[in-house]
């Protein structure tokens, strides 16, 4: 085994639900061909509601994926959590079989919502019948570290575990801190984030955030970048990623390496008022200087891509101070599939990792006209072809979470 | 009063905690730990507060043990019925 400061974290399996597309390849097939995953709210009511679009993920039939002893105890959030979790293990080839022992496996995952949906209807029963009807379940299906608990107690993965909250943000800083754990010697780390909140009290929490777009049309509701840019649409889901040290997964004959975890870092802005620019850009040069590389060497920026005027054009500012005007294309692929929160740059993550592997920058969904003052080279329209070597991941959390993933493609 | 029967006793674990794929719960299961048939204390309490509010019979917290097996935890509500009636 490595010194520490030579291990290498590479991602030996992936797998996403998201809307457009439960699985990997079909997820990335529609960021590649620009299906629309956001669409009218079909889980409840919304006709009352200010904004009534949402990412939903439609072809998800719980007990097809889950033992029923799961079903009465796990949110809808856990329940994608866990199927994502048995497909990325699936993906890396990571089994019972593996001579991998229970503690050299980890969990690390982030949601920032938690059960919504689950509390919910706990919540009516209080309201409407009584404590006495409300599930003992609920003691933990809201909790932030559920997914983790989950994961971790289905696939007897009982190494160094951890949950971590950032809102947009946290679900880059679980992959920070799986690659962490792995460079601390825990050979395999599973990680990623997942969010779901469409249910009437989790989407009118969502609302109440003041960002979300009133714009009523799919096509045009949110338009990270645009000069019509109008605020973001909610989405549910997100991904898991295999983690592992790259010398034990070439020990234990991994099929693939999708690409290496190479920089991770994480900044706080500062309070509003302060006159202080915010600190995303410090982030992005923190993983850049972690990653040993320079702006020079990214080929392509997935960007946190807000949809709200002046959260794109901080954002833009950034990108150009970093990579000089329209030095490097940008991309915000998850314009089709709304913001997932903690699930979003887990997402992002697996399609860089994806564009690294077939050498092909998705689109930023319906964005059209960009502002020449972001002097962005913003990927719209179509995928572009281009030689990718490496991918700067940017999330920006609700109030002053940023954080930053470098990926870099497999050595060979 | 209704006896909770070893059927019923069945269609409350289901709705309230599931069954574990390696058990059959249609068997003869009387005499088997509930651990053993894949309830842990949370689906136990569960389906003891399904069956306080359905039969009006509270289980006292011990009762609720790594020995309880289904004709223990029938005997203990159907007697508490009958010293009820």
């Amino acid at each position: 085994m490595s010194t520490p400061d030579r291990r290498r974290a590479v991602v030996t399996g992936l797998s996403v639900a998201a809307p457009g597309g439960l699985g990997t390849e079909r997820y990335w097939k529609s960021l590649l061909t620009g299906e629309n995953g956001i669409a009218e709210l079909s889980r409840f009511d919304a006709s009352r509601y200010p904004s009534r679009l949402a990412g939903q993920i439609d072809d998800f039939e719980a007990s097809e994926h889950l033992p029923s002893r799961l079903l009465p105890q796990t949110d809808v959030s856990t329940r994608y959590a866990l199927a994502a979790a048995d497909w990325a293990l699936a993906d890396a080839g990571v089994g019972p079989e593996s001579g991998l022992d229970d503690y050299d496996l980890g969990v690390v995952t982030s949601t920032a919502q938690g059960g919504f949906d689950f509390t919910h209807r706990e919540f009516h029963k209080l309201w409407s019948q009584g404590p006495a009807y409300v599930s003992v379940y609920e003691s933990f299906a809201w909790f932030y570290a559920v997914n983790t608990g989950q994961i971790s107690i289905r696939n007897a993965m009982r190494g160094p575990s951890a949950a971590l909250v950032g809102e947009q943000a946290g679900g880059l800083d679980a992959i920070g801190h799986a690659r962490r754990t792995v460079r601390r010697g825990t050979r395999l780390v599973l990680s990623g984030g997942v969010d779901s909140a469409l249910d009437p009290w989790g989407f009118a929490s969502q609302l109440s955030g003041g960002l979300v777009s009133t714009v009523a049309d799919p096509e045009r509701a949110y338009l990270p970048f645009d000069v019509d840019a109008s605020g973001y649409v909610p989405g549910e889901g997100g991904a898991v990623l295999i983690v592992e040290d790259a010398d034990s997964a070439r020990a234990r004959g991994a099929e693939r390496i999708y690409g290496e975890i190479a920089g991770y870092a994480a900044t706080f802005d500062p309070a509003p008022g302060s006159g202080r620019p915010p600190a995303l850009g410090r982030a992005a040069e923190l993983a850049l200087a972690e990653a040993g590389l320079t702006p020079a060497d990214i080929s392509v920026v997935f960007a946190d891509g807000a949809g709200v005027p002046e959260l794109d054009r901080a954002e833009a500012d950034t990108l150009a101070r970093l990579f000089g005007p329209r030095g490097v294309p940008v991309t915000a692929p998850k314009a089709l599939t709304g913001r997932l929160c903690a699930g979003g740059g887990p997402a992002d993550l697996a399609a860089a990792l994806l564009a690294l592997r077939d050498q092909v920058i998705p689109a930023t969904g319906r964005t059209a006209r960009v502002p020449d003052a972001y002097a962005l080279d913003l990927v719209t329209g179509r995928p572009r072809e281009a030689a990718l070597s490496a991918a700067l991941v940017l999330a920006r959390g609700r109030h002053g979470f940023n954080s930053a993933v470098v990926v870099t493609a497999p050595r060979l | 009063m209704a006896r909770l029967t070893l059927d019923g006793l069945r269609t409350i674990l289901v709705a309230c905690a599931g069954e574990d794929d390696g058990v059959d719960l249609s068997g003869d299961i009387l005499d088997i730990t509930f651990e053993e048939l894949g309830y842990d204390s949370l689906a136990l309490m569960e389906s003891a507060s399904r069956i306080e509010r359905e039969l009006g019979v509270a289980l006292a917290d011990g009762d609720i043990n790594e020995e309880l097996t289904p004709r223990i935890l029938l005997d203990l509500v159907n007697g508490a019925q009958a010293e009820a009636a």
